[in-house]
């Protein structure tokens, strides 16, 4: 085992590898996975200075606990929580130079759900398709982190990592607002449904994960009660199953689905999909298509 | 032909049938393959292909909604031989559904040329149409909690292998050794949208088949459709 390596100490709730995913497959059932939160996760590889492709951890909710068996550079993004290196607090949202040895410990989200920890070298995981992203939609990529597993890092870049004290980054949202394009089935359902889905308020639920963000709140009725045959679904894509509670699509989606997509939310907004604790308040806010 | 606008930059294309889905997936691949179309994912389904990642959705929805739909499916090259062993625990039901002995329902399923419709469910899961619609089997009423890798099912007018053993609800006639997905193997996928596919009847015991995969993830609400 190479000396480049990070020992999990405490794997925490759910943790997992994840860099841009695996976009490209999903003619073969493929989801694309990758880092539900992107723009935190893109921000932990800038800061130690990998490519933006580099793999990092994505933690949910209680962070994680590691040890690198060499020196190496560190950055927490994503959702805010303290961060010690033996137990003495560092920075967040800034490099950190972890010396070897050293332990780290990412603790429970002050908001938020997901934090992103890169590491620079990255880590280096043998890739399944390209992409070292765990899918947990299809077992895809490596399993999420145990407690005593071990992570092969790469060799950092020759890039500077970012020099700053903390970079800024959005704060997780008290109320979450999606913007959506209606369509493409918002026609099986009533008047009254449409209208409700963009003009009451939905409470992101517990059930939600990397699949989908699943919300608590008015039920959205169908005008056209027949069976959709499967069709393919897109990143953001917002489903209603038969409890008619509208579901966010994110990375581990599955890539065909037959309950109708009523409306699709905007790219730039699943970012604070991903950091939207139970509880927070949703409003589908409809945008013209660009 | 009908063009639906998903988001931003996807297009969910409708059409009449299976059939014509698949000749419109076909005719878009090479309309991409030859440069003609830029867009990251083409994924057929049952009666649509979906294009995401396209640079201007609204242009190309005008001209697919101005052109005919190809007639049929240009018969792929690639040919794959699945050996099963006719030996599903629902082998008697189906019989009963198409009226014949449950001796024939082999000699039916092994004599029909398929052809992957579409993939999804799963990495490796292939809706293969290609049985004459008098053969359409419902779902069963209560899907089992488990299936094993390797089982060969039906349900409506699909047959399908599952490549790794997950919970279904798919009518199933037989158990084959072949491994239709290996990420190690390039391609992972053994079978991909356009694929002929046979099913060869083959002897011996059943034995549990394939490696036992890894389980489907709970938790996710199956649509109708889903095997």
């Amino acid at each position: 085992m190479t000396d480049r390596a990070l020992a999990v100490v405490r794997a925490g709730a759910l943790t997992t590898v994840q860099d841009q995913g695996r976009p490209g497959h999903a003619h073969l059932g493929v989801p694309r996975s990758g880092a539900l939160d992107a723009s935190a996760a893109a921000l932990a590889n800038r800061l130690v200075g990998n490519r933006p492709d580099a793999a990092v951890l994505e933690t949910t909710l209680d962070g994680c606990t590691l040890r690198s068996r060499s020196e190496v550079t560190v950055a927490v993004a994503g959702a805010p929580c303290p961060v010690t290196l033996d137990g003495r607090p560092v920075a967040w949202g800034a490099p950190v130079r972890m010396p070897a040895g050293a332990l780290l410990d990412l603790g429970t989200a002050v908001s938020g759900v997901r934090s992103y920890l890169g590491v620079s070298g990255g880590i280096i995981v043998e890739p399944v398709l390209g992409s070292r992203s765990t899918d947990l939609l299809s077992g895809l990529g490596p399993p999420p982190l145990t407690d005593g597993a071990v992570l092969p890092l790469g060799t950092p870049q020759a890039l500077l990592h970012a020099r700053v004290d903390v970079a800024p980054q959005p704060a997780p949202p008290a109320e979450l607002v999606l913007r959506v394009t209606l369509g493409p089935r918002d026609d099986w359902f009533t008047p009254d449904a449409v209208r409700a889905f963009t003009s009451r308020t939905y409470r992101v639920s517990s059930a939600s994960n990397r699949i989908g963000l699943r919300t608590e709140g008015p039920a959205l009725e169908r005008a056209l009660t027949g069976e959709l045959p499967s069709e393919g679904m897109v990143l953001g894509a917002v489903q209603v199953p038969p409890d008619g509670r509208p579901l966010v699509f994110l990375a581990d989606h599955p890539t065909t689905g037959g309950y109708p997509v009523i409306a699709v939310v905007r790219a730039a907004d699943l970012p604070a999909a991903a950091q939207a604790v139970p509880g927070t308040p949703v409003r589908f806010v409809v945008v013209r298509r660009r | 032909m009908r063009a639906l606008p998903v988001g931003d930059g996807a297009l969910l294309v409708e059409v009449a049938s299976d059939e014509e889905a698949q000749a419109l997936h076909a005719e878009l691949v090479r309309r991409r393959a030859a440069g003609l179309l830029t867009v990251h994912e083409i994924v057929p389904a049952a009666r649509t292909v979906l294009l995401d990642g396209l640079d201007d959705a609204e242009r190309l929805a005008r001209e697919l909604s101005a052109s005919e739909v190809p007639g049929a499916p240009p018969r792929g090259r690639r040919v794959v031989d699945i050996p099963v062993r006719y030996d599903g625990p629902d082998l008697s039901e189906v019989a009963a559904r198409w009226g014949v002995p449950e001796d024939e329902v082999a000699g039916i399923h092994a004599g029909t040329e398929f052809r992957v419709a579409f993939c999804g469910f799963a990495p490796g899961f292939g809706y293969l149409t290609g049985l004459p619609a008098r053969y359409d089997v419902p779902r069963r009423a209560t899907p089992r909690t488990s299936v094993p890798a390797g089982s060969v099912g039906l349900a409506g007018s699909y047959t399908g292998v599952y490549p790794r053993s997950s919970p279904g609800g798919w009518q199933l006639i037989g158990t084959t050794d072949i491994v239709l997905w290996d990420h190690a193997r390039v391609p992972a996928a053994l079978l991909s949208p356009g694929t002929r596919v046979r099913f060869v009847p083959v002897a011996g015991p059943a034995g549990p088949a394939g490696p036992a995969g890894v389980a489907a993830p709970a938790g996710v609400a199956a649509p109708a459709g889903t095997p």
